[in-house]
């Protein structure tokens, strides 16, 4: 791939897009015709860019733009009301705007503040723990003109718990530079063998061996290498890196330089999703005490040839940006579609070049774990995986919050941790993660004696499944949702299906129409229209789904819903109708319901 | 030339050149992997449809992706692949409206031909009758989105002479859809809009004037094709053969085309009458069932609550259910009432149509006359079929073929002229 001057250029069109849509509200048509020129792009690939991001309006979204997030668990909490709350004082239904074009009303995927539902986000700015006397007076304030961040609430971190002292690795006092410091007496190769030693894996959830990705990037020579933040946490029930990026922002700057110096790369970029935009004051000032104290910059830490600088790319609301591959098609100022992988970023990555993608968590692990040595950090959580893991705990506990917690602990004794009463149902890794049950609860987690992928849930007998399962350790990426018994679990599944319906970038058939499909299909257990018939063939769809998606959207989008009818059968049992030759879903009086209408108008015009 | 290697297709070792794309190595060894968005011109490759997934070394894969190395085991021809393929296609069928009778592109279509190939008779997934957008604004070309399988071949590689994007996705997920560029255009040649109508592999991109400049007989995938041997779903237990077997047959909302097409297998009828009874059918014009039939043969979709209660019945009074036609499998010509509000539908017919008189206000109703129904729709989503039969109409050895396949519990084989029938 030769890289030409267009593309290159790019890379600044979403911070041009986010400029004009932050000013104006909207991306207008003028401004298409502008920024399509100047960047020598077609009108309508322009288009094609900004209508793949929801942040980003063809139509004025409001002088305040308001969204909510619609995934379960704010809706397990207050988000009808606040909803209805909203539409109430501003005068319009969601997904409209005031006629006086003041306010903008719009529902959005999760945002990060699981632990502080219901919450919105106004102009990108976080409100959070909504009442329904809290949004009137919100909304009063602003028609008063009152400033909009100093109303707004900055979100708490809700650090719940640390392991003891010396076992903790994140959430512990720090100094700008410790870990820089060590480097000194490092050269690159050892610093990527201490990395592969310490089985650090990638913390988003995918688990990719980080030494090994940097061994496989650092073997490729190139004039230019990039050090990519993959700060996108876009996953529901997740929110631990937005609590790392708001304590620990040097931490992550350091770890980011140190992946810099292992590799040999002088560029570094942090992804931060749109949704994290009250994190970007913070991050720059740190950019900037930084680049002060020559922690970054030229010959950091006065080793030579040792050059590293950061700097800060917005998202603007594509859940597959987080993606290794869409996330840098967005950096180049493409769609957020993945590619086909011929290449691993690695291999040719941004602006294709050999480039690191790593999760927030991962990066701030490194310097965490020179500081301390590599004997003690092995010395702490188990033998596959050492160390501690953050979870973002959300949904029916007394705690909620942010856990660190040395990874072996036993998933009984964590909801204990969390004060779950009654825990039923834990959606374990997010949306794209699985379910789990009570006949799960006495495993650990972690990275120990992991199955095969293709063997995981061919178990359909809880007991068999227990034996077979209970040595096999969970792993996660941090996000944990609990929810007790009197919850519906079709509301969770149907929210579930609603937004890897909402968030399939839809390049892809399996992805985009399967889940669309299989959406509808769910519809009908919901409605109890669906017999036997029905589950196996959810059970076929969501197989295919999950085999012949493209990416690991859609590859793990239909995993919630698999394992549910695996763990909780009675569930969907007690929703199905007595198997027929005839489809229950069809209703004959809704079907003529339209004509019974048309006919009564006419008649009434007769006279 | 790259060195040689050597894999494992299906059990199979072939030799290979390094590297090569595993779609085009198995080509050159006789082995056809089915693709729809692939593209030779396309660098790198699409992989957008998902058709040509297999197993390499344990893991599915696309093969339009993956390169072949030395010592890579791939699976081709499973039971499982080969359903996945057949469903994605089947996914792509319920999401778009595909009505090739109408459409222009029938015989050069790509998707069609992988029906064909694939022995798709319906799809198992409910039809959406998606309702996007037409748009005749550009200046040569007209884009039909409903029948965008969103393959992405047209915007990877129909650009101006400046480099710049014809055509683009706009929007994401479910609502993504390709939108032409007018201005851009405007300045591609001739040949280069040509180019990208047949770049099309279905009739979204059609060319205004040159749709039909290839006759249709003539096409690309009008002489081709394989025959096939239907699969029997249900047999009858120890039936007593020395009755006759009883059909039955109906035609719902379609036009007759059907049993008509029933009827043309000339002095053959007097053979099958010496082994079928009919019972309820427009040919004996016996109204109500009067036993239980073997066999039922439906032709039409559902339109109205009378279609929905015949059709009931037959489901009730019929051992086998046999569906004929597109009308009865993807709701046909009356489906495409489903893009247009019913009290539209009503009014052009009893109000506003030219041949309304003047004055015209009363739609007629009775409580003798059938309401309609909000939707057209196909037969297999009110009850359960056992066996569909495309075609419009389908030709009758194809029927016959069938029926006697199910009746006889023999094996035939279906000629492809038999079931081609566009």
């Amino acid at each position: 791939m030769i890289i030409n001057q267009s593309e290159s250029q790019k890379t600044s069109l979403m911070s041009v897009l986010w400029d004009i849509q932050k000013k104006r509200r909207h991306i207008s048509k003028d401004d298409i015709t502008k920024i399509s020129k100047s960047y020598n792009i077609s009108r309508i690939e322009l288009e094609g860019i900004i209508s793949f991001y929801h942040f980003f309006h063809f139509e004025d979204a409001g002088k305040f733009t308001i969204y909510l997030n619609n995934a379960i668990v704010s809706k397990h909490k207050d988000f009808e009301i606040i909803k209805k709350t909203f539409e109430d004082e501003i005068g319009v239904k969601t997904g409209q705007v005031t006629n006086d074009l003041m306010f903008g009303l719009f529902e959005t995927s999760c945002i990060g503040l699981s632990d502080q539902e219901t919450s919105a986000l106004i102009n990108l700015h976080a409100f959070t723990n909504l009442t329904p006397k809290k949004v009137r007076q919100i909304i009063t304030d602003l028609r008063n003109g009152k400033n909009l961040e100093t109303i707004s609430d900055y979100p708490k971190n809700n650090i719940q718990y640390t392991p003891s002292q010396e076992k903790t690795i994140f959430f512990k006092s720090y100094k700008a530079g410790k870990g820089l410091e060590t480097l000194r007496n490092i050269p690159p190769e050892k610093l990527i063998q201490i990395v592969t030693d310490s089985k650090l894996k990638g913390r988003g959830g995918a688990f990719f061996p980080t030494g090994m990705k940097w061994k496989f990037c650092r073997d490729n020579e190139a004039e230019q290498k990039y050090i990519i933040c993959n700060a996108d946490e876009g996953e529901p029930g997740t929110f631990k890196d937005r609590v790392l990026m708001n304590t620990h922002p040097g931490l992550l700057l350091e770890g980011m330089a140190m992946a810099g110096y292992a590799v040999g790369a002088t560029e570094g970029f942090i992804y931060l999703r749109a949704e994290y935009t009250y994190l970007l004051d913070k991050l720059n000032q740190t950019i900037e005490e930084f680049e002060q104290k020559n922690l970054l910059g030229k010959s950091i830490m006065g080793i030579e040839g040792f050059d590293f600088t950061v700097k800060i790319y917005r998202g603007a609301g594509a859940y597959v940006c987080g993606e290794e591959t869409a996330l840098i098609a967005s950096m180049e100022g493409k769609r957020g579609e993945p590619t086909i992988k011929e290449y691993f970023p690695v291999e040719k990555g941004y602006l294709g070049r050999p480039t690191i993608v790593n999760n927030v968590e991962t990066l701030c692990a490194i310097p965490r774990i020179l500081e301390m040595g590599l004997e003690k950090y092995l010395s702490i959580g188990t033998k596959a995986t050492p160390g501690t893991k953050l979870f973002s705990v959300s949904g029916d506990c007394e705690k909620p919050g942010i856990y660190e917690i040395e990874w072996g602990m036993k998933l009984k004794d964590f909801l204990d941790l969390i004060e779950a009463k009654d825990p039923h149902f834990v959606l374990f890794n997010g949306f794209a993660g699985e379910c789990l049950s009570e006949v799960d609860f006495h495993r650990e987690i972690s990275g120990e004696n992991l199955l095969a992928e293709h063997i995981q849930f061919e178990y359909k007998d809880p007991i068999e499944y227990t034996r077979k399962m209970s040595a096999v350790g969970l792993r996660s990426g941090g996000s944990f949702m609990v929810f007790n018994s009197n919850r519906n679990i079709f509301e969770i599944l149907k929210n579930v299906s609603d937004f890897f319906v909402a968030e399939s970038c839809g390049i892809c058939v399996p992805c985009r129409t399967g889940n669309f499909l299989l959406n509808k299909k769910l519809n009908k257990i919901i409605l109890r229209h669906g017999d036997k018939t029905d589950m196996s063939e959810i059970e076929e769809w969501s197989s295919i789904i999950k085999q012949s998606s493209r990416c690991g959207l859609g590859k793990t989008s239909t995993n919630c819903l698999l394992t549910a009818m695996l763990k909780f059968p009675e569930e969907f049992e007690q929703n199905l109708l007595a198997d027929s030759d005839i489809n229950q879903a069809f209703n004959i009086e809704k079907a003529v319901f339209d004509y019974n209408e048309i006919i009564t108008e006419n008649e009434a015009s007769y006279e | 030339m790259n060195k040689l290697v050597n894999i494992l297709i299906d059990g199979h070792t072939y030799q290979v050149e390094e590297g090569k794309n595993l779609v085009d190595a198995a080509k050159e060894n006789g082995i056809y992997i089915p693709t729809l968005c692939h593209f030779h011109e396309v660098n790198p490759p699409l992989g957008t449809c998902r058709i040509c997934t297999v197993n390499v070394n344990g893991k599915t894969t696309t093969s339009c992706t993956t390169k072949v190395h030395e010592g890579m085991e791939v699976q081709i021809n499973s039971p499982e692949l080969l359903n996945t393929r057949k469903a994605i296609i089947e996914m792509l069928y319920a999401e778009g409206n595909h009505f090739c009778p109408s459409c222009e592109k029938s015989g050069n279509c790509d998707m069609q031909n992988l029906g064909y190939d694939l022995g798709i008779t319906k799809s198992r997934f409910p039809h959406v009758y998606s309702n996007k957008s037409v748009d005749f604004n550009s200046k040569r070309m007209i884009m039909e989105s409903n029948r965008c399988i969103l393959c992405k071949r047209c915007v990877e590689q129909v650009k101006t002479n400046e480099g710049k994007n014809v055509f683009s996705f706009v929007k994401r997920g479910v609502n993504t859809n390709v939108q032409i560029d007018y201005h851009e255009e405007e300045k591609l040649t001739d040949a280069e809009a040509m180019h990208a109508m047949n770049l099309c592999p279905v009739g979204a991109i059609l060319v205004k004037g040159m749709i039909y400049e290839q006759p249709f007989g003539n096409r690309k995938y009008d002489l081709g094709g394989t025959d096939k041997t239907p699969t029997i779903n249900g047999k009858f237990s120890d039936r007593d053969t020395k009755n006759k077997y009883i059909v039955a047959t109906t035609s719902l909302a379609g036009c007759f085309g059907c049993h008509m097409s029933l009827l043309d297998i000339d002095t053959e009828i007097v053979d099958i009458l010496d082994v079928v009874e009919f019972n309820k059918s427009p040919l004996t014009d016996i109204k109500e069932f009067s036993k239980r039939c073997d066999i039922g043969i439906v032709e039409g979709g559902c339109a109205n609550s009378e279609n929905i209660e015949v059709l009931k019945e037959f489901r009730k009074k019929c051992d086998i259910l046999v569906v004929v036609g597109e009308c009865s499998i993807n709701g046909g010509i009356p489906a495409m009432r489903n893009f247009v509000p019913l009290k539209e539908c009503l009014e052009e017919a009893y109000i506003h149509g030219l041949t309304s008189e003047i004055g015209a206000n009363i739609i007629p109703n009775h409580e003798d006359i059938p309401k309609l129904l909000n939707n057209v729709y196909p037969c297999n989503e009110i009850v359960k079929i056992d066996y569909h039969i495309p075609g419009c109409p389908p030709n009758a050895n194809h029927i016959w073929k069938v029926i006697k396949n199910i009746l006889l519990d023999t094996e035939y084989t279906i000629n492809h002229e038999e079931f081609k029938y566009d």
